[in-house]
């Protein structure tokens, strides 16, 4: 099924939940739709159990931090292994508190995903169930995805810093 | 007593520490560390090509019966918090050999949050071997200079413990 054709399938049954085609004609990137990040949870079951969409692989769920236009974008690369198509949704979350709908119920890949955005840009997945860092410790300050991350100068008495023996301006 | 006391007490000293030194350098258990790429050319260099088992050395799955700490490959701050705590639960006396850049200064990820800048911030280091990874010809040189470096050792005359001992 074309992208267009899902959109419009997509807004047919959620309405203006389901943002237009964006991205169509630009051959960087494939194009994709935005969905409101606290009803994709609805519209994830949709997608994988719907009539010509079956999407029964999510195969990545990624999260991208975007300070001028103050929200965290999330984003859901869709597979059908049946019908042989693919589809890229999007939901933004806000900076300042970002909550997100998980789709773990949907597709149970999306367990460490979510965890992993979490982890490195502090989207909160309700309904996620087991929400813990997974990559960095547990006793991590911050999530060092985000544009505005400062390292910490040390960790558990560990310097981050190194002395370099050269001179390079501008390099610690 | 009378040949006892006509030979210097430094040669008997001397001779006693070279024996331990030559048996403690041929037998040199290292214990399996590898945490990124460099973990495939130590491999390589214990494997039939290069022959580890030649200096007497074998790898070991456990730090308490290791003599050597092979730090091979990028240590993140995870993972130097635990690199600390199988440091401690080897027996001394004990050795730390860093391979490659990353456990060198933290090389390639210097610049990364998550990334020790270094394995000599968390543990005393005895020999750097550099390389993006060594060869295995370069991790063996290294481990001759730690057995040069064992020979030197005195064990039966109690010294200020030096600075990266």
């Amino acid at each position: 099924m074309d992208i267009k054709d899902i959109q419009n399938n997509l807004e047919e049954r959620f309405g203006a939940v389901v943002g237009p085609v964006e991205g169509a004609g630009n051959g960087n990137c494939d194009a994709w739709i935005e969905v409101d990040a606290d009803r994709i949870a609805d519209v994830a079951a949709f997608l994988k159990s719907g009539p010509g969409l079956e999407f029964d692989c999510l195969s990545n769920l990624t999260g991208v931090d975007y300070p001028d236009k103050s929200y965290i974008q999330i984003v859901y690369n869709l597979m059908s292994y049946g019908l042989r198509h693919e589809l890229t949704v999007k939901a933004n979350a806000d900076r300042e508190r970002p909550v997100c709908k998980s789709v773990v119920r949907v597709w149970p890949a999306a367990d460490w995903l979510e965890r992993e955005v979490y982890d490195l840009l502090g989207v909160d997945f309700t309904g996620h169930g087991d929400l813990r860092r997974i990559l960095l410790p547990d006793d991590w300050v911050g999530h060092p995805l985000r544009k505005d991350y400062v390292e910490a100068p040390e960790y558990h008495g560990i310097s981050t810093v190194r002395e370099s023996m050269l001179d390079i301006p501008g390099r610690s | 007593m009378s040949l006892i006391n006509t030979v210097p007490e430094m040669v008997l000293t001397t001779k006693i520490d070279a024996l331990l030194n030559w048996t403690r350098k041929s037998s040199l258990w290292y214990m399996l560390f590898g945490l990124a790429c460099c973990a495939i050319e130590m491999m390589q260099t214990g494997g039939p090509r290069s022959d580890l088992d030649r200096f007497g050395m074998a790898p070991r799955a456990t730090p308490r019966v290791s003599d050597l700490m092979i730090v091979a490959g990028t240590l993140t701050l995870k993972m130097a918090l635990r690199t600390k705590v199988l440091y401690e639960q080897m027996p001394d006396p004990k050795y730390v050999l860093s391979m490659g850049s990353c456990s060198n200064c933290g090389g390639l990820f210097q610049l990364g949050y998550s990334v020790c800048d270094g394995v000599d911030k968390v543990l005393p280091v005895d020999v750097y071997v550099p390389g993006c990874p060594p060869r295995p010809e370069a991790l063996t040189e290294g481990l001759m200079l730690l057995q040069e470096k064992m020979m030197q050792e005195k064990w039966l005359v109690r010294s200020e413990p030096s600075a990266t001992a």
